[in-house]
């Protein structure tokens, strides 16, 4: 009496232990954990909850990258996005996760139209990454070489990893010296860029959700700006206030 | 019982042989057709920017596996360290682009109270 699954011996369903390609399981494993959470990330409706899809999506993404032999990038990965924009991420949602906007739900037709046009794009996707014969070929398993070195001297202008086996001899291999510098002053451009948009500002009229918070200010909020400005107007002292402001100047 | 029979040969098949170039291209347009659906529907100006991190790195996913010589079939040429220098490109741009769009989402809450994209329709004309 074998042991049965769905009707079916356990040896149809699940292959014996000595058959399993443990680059194909680990490979399984990790795409259906990003796969699964990217549609979660779109089904869900809870702003903190996509955050943490997201999460959980780009964490195993990092993992098929260490697979595929890529572990400069798989461990870029984990530290940029899954350590740095995600936490940037996050703060935005708890900045913004006022009540009423964690969940805007978005109308039906909206969302059946969004299925019926997804549904059209992975089609025409899929049907272009199966229809070349070389892709589907099964892995070579050539053990890629540290991708590490090469690619940090490659940044510098260097190329020390070997050539493709049909290039011909003695061609120039330029490295990712410019490529490196254009997106270096472009992330420095980027940041004073965002740090000049995000800061706070001294505005002249209140805001809306001020006037809404106005109707009780607090006691001591009041007082302290009354000290420091004088007769100063409800919406300035509300506006974020001397605390936030770095007080009167 | 057509799909109990259809799916376990399936499993099997995908976890006894080798993963090729095709199997993580099948992952990257899942993400990326996710990331655009996310990005199509979601009203929260926060959920648009996971679209659009998800977009990304479903071609992130695609471009690491053409550069990877493991993955490459036999014979086949990878696209080698030039893949890898993008997908590295393609996550500080991420990065950067992050950045920039929260900022201005923050600014876009601190002026109007809210973060849904509907009410953004200051330029209509």
């Amino acid at each position: 009496m074998t042991p049965t699954l769905a009707g079916l011996p356990l040896t149809a369903v699940v292959p014996p232990l000595a058959a399993i390609n443990w680059h194909s399981f680990f490979f399984l494993l990790f795409a259906s954990i990003a796969c699964g959470f990217a549609v979660a990330v779109v089904t869900a409706t809870n702003v903190v909850r996509m955050a943490l899809y997201l999460v959980l999506s780009l964490a195993a993404t990092a993992g098929l990258f260490l697979l595929a032999g890529a572990e400069f990038v798989g461990a870029m990965q984990l530290m940029i996005y899954v350590g740095g924009t995600l936490v940037l991420l996050v703060f935005g949602v708890m900045l913004t996760a006022q009540a009423p906007f964690v969940s805007i739900a978005t109308s039906g037709g909206d969302r059946v139209l969004a299925g019926v046009v997804g549904a059209a794009l992975l089609g025409a996707l899929l049907m272009a990454g199966l229809s070349v014969p070389a892709w589907r070929a099964p892995a070579s398993g050539k053990l890629a070489e540290p991708a590490a070195t090469p690619l940090g001297m490659a940044l510098v202008g260097v190329r020390v990893d070997e050539p493709a086996a049909n290039a011909p001899e003695k061609a120039v291999r330029p490295g990712y010296l410019l490529p490196f510098e254009i997106i270096s002053i472009h992330l420095l451009v980027v940041l004073v860029g965002a740090a000049y948009l995000a800061r706070a500002k001294r505005r002249k009229t209140p805001r809306a959700i001020d006037v809404a918070a106005s109707v009780e200010p607090p006691a001591s909020v009041a007082e302290h700006a009354a000290i420091g400005r004088g007769p100063a107007g409800a919406g300035s002292v509300l506006a974020g206030g001397p605390a936030l402001t770095g007080g009167p100047r | 019982m057509i799909g109990s029979l259809a799916i376990p040969p399936l499993f099997g098949l995908l976890i006894t042989e080798p993963v090729s170039v095709a199997h993580y291209l099948v992952v990257g347009a899942i993400m990326f057709t996710a990331g655009v659906a996310c990005m199509a529907t979601k009203r929260n100006a926060l959920g648009v920017l996971m679209g659009i991190e998800l977009v990304l790195n479903g071609a992130n996913v695609n471009f690491v596996a053409f550069a990877s010589p493991y993955l490459a079939g036999e014979g086949a040429r990878s696209l080698g360290l030039d893949g890898q220098a993008i997908a590295v490109f393609v996550i500080v741009l991420a990065a950067a682009e992050a950045a920039v769009a929260l900022a201005i989402t923050l600014n876009f809450y601190n002026n109007h109270a809210t973060v849904d994209v509907d009410r953004a329709d200051d330029l209509k004309g």
